[in-house]
């Protein structure tokens, strides 16, 4: 008996040790009396780690050592924010809902953080938002896309410069129907959830104001993370639709063109995938040449040749050996903001530290220079950024051995988004009046 | 007639899949009456593992059929060792226990698996397509199928015969089967019942490794990819019967059929369908299609 006690406690210390091991917190930096604590929420486990996690958490790390360092180009030369040096704290968002609040309140009430950058799903910036609000949290949210978080209610504690994701689904409308003018028939593939759903209710929205005569032919919904589509690619492969929506993302969409790419939906029908630039280099030549890509913005390789993106895309390459996709654009753009309202206040004090709601009311209606475009924090109220999108075709480059977007056309924020105070739903189906195109 | 034949043929596909990744999941509970929610795990190592050897096979500009013999023998390489550690140093000092103690473990077991996963490769995306692009297509109408698509329906076949001819016909078979019917009167028969466990155990997980390896050519390779897995194992298990090989079988093709009939006839109900068809199975049959009646033993 004591002997099987021995081993049982063995091989539980065993179990405990690899599960410490490989699961290990971030650590929490020391904080003194000259810093910003930032809470920075981002997934570093599960399916959406690699393709967004990450590559968000990457582009916080150099981006806020470089501002420590008062190495960022200008305007955002000074150090930290408004000469005060940036303190970390990184939190894996996985989990439920509740969990994720939990964390949260952590960071909050027990880390005492002065703000909050995070969130990649958009069931978890709906959960949080709230939450921010009631705990007088300054959060900017900086990657999930739901429109919802500003049209539910007015925010005051709750910020996105990222443009939400109605703008992907608008422009690649008008790019389809700017390069296929005489599409008649079109399919869509999305994840059977808010995101999928939202992004193909806008996409047909759209179409159906620009172009009344295209009607919808197939209407697929596969499971989150299904992993196997080949049932829904021979229904595609026996439609005549000239246009494949989708915005398949992560493992989901590297799977959809891996097993499209085997059996040739690509040659049947231009794949218009909105946030196919996270996964562009991983794809290579398995996205079909001509497919329509987007970067949810002007990220990644579409995003404007200025000297701030010059730097950005340098310093990530040269830590992580590949450029930084638009995960990493909005998780920089996300800070750059925080940074630009935090310098805002403290320069009405005198470079005095702000308070929250110094630094909130600094923020509200705030326009900057993010890495790849200007950002206007200009509908929900000054606190929803809006900001131009391109969109572009693909060729895969032999001689280079890998993929570009040629053909790359932008649109005006003004063209892809509702007016202040307008929702987005309703902006589409009343015809998408007072879109500024030109 | 295009829609039925395509039906058909996707139905097949995804049924193949099925069942490579429920057969080791359901020999695991027949034997040892351990519902194993580490089974993703063994999926997930498989792959990994597959990417790893596409990795390095290809790199080196090898004969594009050998990658595909390397990946799958370096994936249950792994579910060999795996499944040995496992069994060894964990399950065995829980068996007797209650059955959801063991059930807690495995699970444990699987979220540590996911954590070493993250250690090993990293959060990021694997890719180890090159066999499925090699494999090729075939045009029938206006349907293209892909030749790698065939291939796996080939060997699921392959895997159900020769499943069947082990345990029939071969000794080790018949010794299972015994262990299977009541454990303890093939220990009291002299069967090592021991090794009975450790052999059945890491042969579940080689072949939830296989079902990795076989899949890793059509899908992108990362985290969380063994918690799909196991639900829809799961369902195929509850509806062939929990421990029945002929179950896994009738109960893949049972779900594959009625998903790719949902997804081309009424795609709205593409996800209901398999659970649907689980619920009912199991209201009229609660321990599914092919399990036998259970003796009481007083």
């Amino acid at each position: 008996m004591k002997n099987y006690a021995i081993r049982m406690l063995r091989s539980g210390a065993a179990a405990l040790a690899i599960a410490a091991f490989a699961g290990g917190a971030a650590p929490v930096q020391a904080q003194d009396a000259g810093s910003v604590k930032l809470g920075l929420v981002t997934f570093l486990s599960g399916p959406a780690a690699g393709p967004f996690g990450v590559p968000g958490r990457n582009g916080a790390e150099i981006l806020i050592e470089a501002l420590n360092a008062g190495k960022v180009p200008a305007p955002y030369n000074t150090v930290g924010l408004g000469g005060l040096k940036i303190e970390t704290k990184i939190i894996d968002e996985s989990g439920s809902a509740a969990n994720v609040v939990s964390e949260y309140r952590n960071l909050v009430q027990r880390d005492q953080v002065d703000a909050i950058v995070g969130y990649v799903s958009s069931g978890n910036c709906l959960a949080v938002t709230p939450v921010a609000e009631e705990l007088k949290a300054l959060t900017v949210l900086f990657d999930c896309g739901t429109p919802r978080i500003f049209e539910e209610k007015p925010r005051k504690y709750v910020f996105r410069v990222t443009p939400h994701a109605t703008q992907d689904n608008v422009a690649a409308a008008r790019y389809v129907l700017a390069k296929k003018k005489n599409v008649t028939l079109y399919s869509g593939i999305n994840q059977n959830y808010a995101w999928g759903q939202d992004s193909w209710r806008d996409f047909v929205g759209a179409m159906s104001v620009l172009a009344p005569k295209a009607k919808v032919d197939k209407e697929l919904f596969p499971k989150l993370f299904a992993g196997e589509y080949g049932a829904e690619i021979s229904t595609l492969l026996t439609s005549k639709s000239q246009v494949l929506h989708t915005s398949f993302y992560d493992g989901d969409l590297e799977s959809f063109i891996y097993q499209q790419a085997a059996r040739g939906l690509g040659k049947r029908m231009t794949i218009l995938a909105t946030t196919a630039e996270s996964s562009m280099k991983r794809l290579g030549n398995k996205i079909p040449d001509g497919s329509i890509i987007g970067a949810r913005g002007s990220n990644g390789p579409l995003a404007r040749d200025t000297e701030l993106n010059k730097w950005f895309v340098k310093v990530y390459t040269d830590r992580y050996g590949t450029a930084p996709t638009y995960p990493s654009y909005h998780m920089a753009q996300s800070i750059i903001g925080l940074k630009a309202a935090w310098e805002k206040a403290a320069k009405a004090k005198n470079d005095a530290k702000p308070t929250i709601d110094e630094v909130v009311a600094a923020f509200e209606n705030l326009q900057f220079e993010a890495f790849g475009s200007t950002i206007k924090l200009a509908i929900g109220h000054g606190h929803q950024g809006i900001a131009e999108i391109a969109y572009g075709t693909y060729k895969f480059n032999k001689q280079k051995n890998e993929g570009e977007i040629v053909d790359v056309v932008r649109f005006p924020a003004e063209c892809a988004n509702p007016p202040a105070d307008v929702n987005a739903e309703d902006w589409i189906k009343g015809g998408m009046k007072g879109a500024k195109c030109d | 007639m295009l829609t039925a034949f395509a039906i058909l043929t996707d139905g097949l596909a995804y049924a193949a899949y099925l069942f490579m990744v429920a057969v080791g999941l359901t020999l695991i509970f027949g034997v040892m009456k351990i519902l194993n929610v580490a089974h993703g795990s063994f999926y997930a190592f498989g792959a990994y593992g597959a990417a790893m050897a596409a990795g390095i096979y290809y790199d080196r500009g090898l004969p594009e059929a050998g990658g595909f013999l390397f990946m799958i023998l370096l994936a249950m390489a792994i579910g060999l060792v795996l499944g040995l550690i496992l069994e060894r140093g964990v399950l065995r000092f829980v068996y007797g226990r209650d059955e959801v103690i063991v059930v807690l473990v495995t699970y444990a077991v699987f979220l540590i698996l996911e954590d070493v996963i993250v250690f090993i490769w990293g959060p990021q995306s694997y890719a180890a397509y090159q066999p499925m692009v090699w494999a090729g297509n075939v045009e029938i109408g206006e349907l293209v199928l892909s030749n790698y698509d065939i291939l796996l329906v080939a060997i699921s076949a392959g895997l159900a015969l020769f499943a069947y001819w082990a345990l029939k016909f071969t000794r080790y078979g018949r010794l299972l089967t015994v262990v299977i019917f009541d454990r303890e009167t093939a220990a009291a028969f002299g069967i090592n019942v021991t090794v009975v466990y450790t052999v059945t155990f890491i042969i579940g997980a080689m072949l939830g490794a296989l079902g990795g390896a076989m899949m890793a050519p059509k899908i992108s390779i990362t985290l969380g990819i063994g918690v799909e897995v196991i639900v829809l194992a799961f369902a195929v298990v509850a509806v062939g019967g929990m421990g029945s090989i002929e179950g896994a079988l009738v109960g893949a093709l049972i779900v594959g059929i009625c998903r790719a009939a949902a997804v081309h006839l009424m795609p709205q109900i593409e996800l209901f369908v398999i659970y649907a068809v689980m619920a009912l199975v199991l209201v009229f049959r609660p321990y599914g299609l092919f399990t036998r009646a259970q003796p009481r033993k007083i």
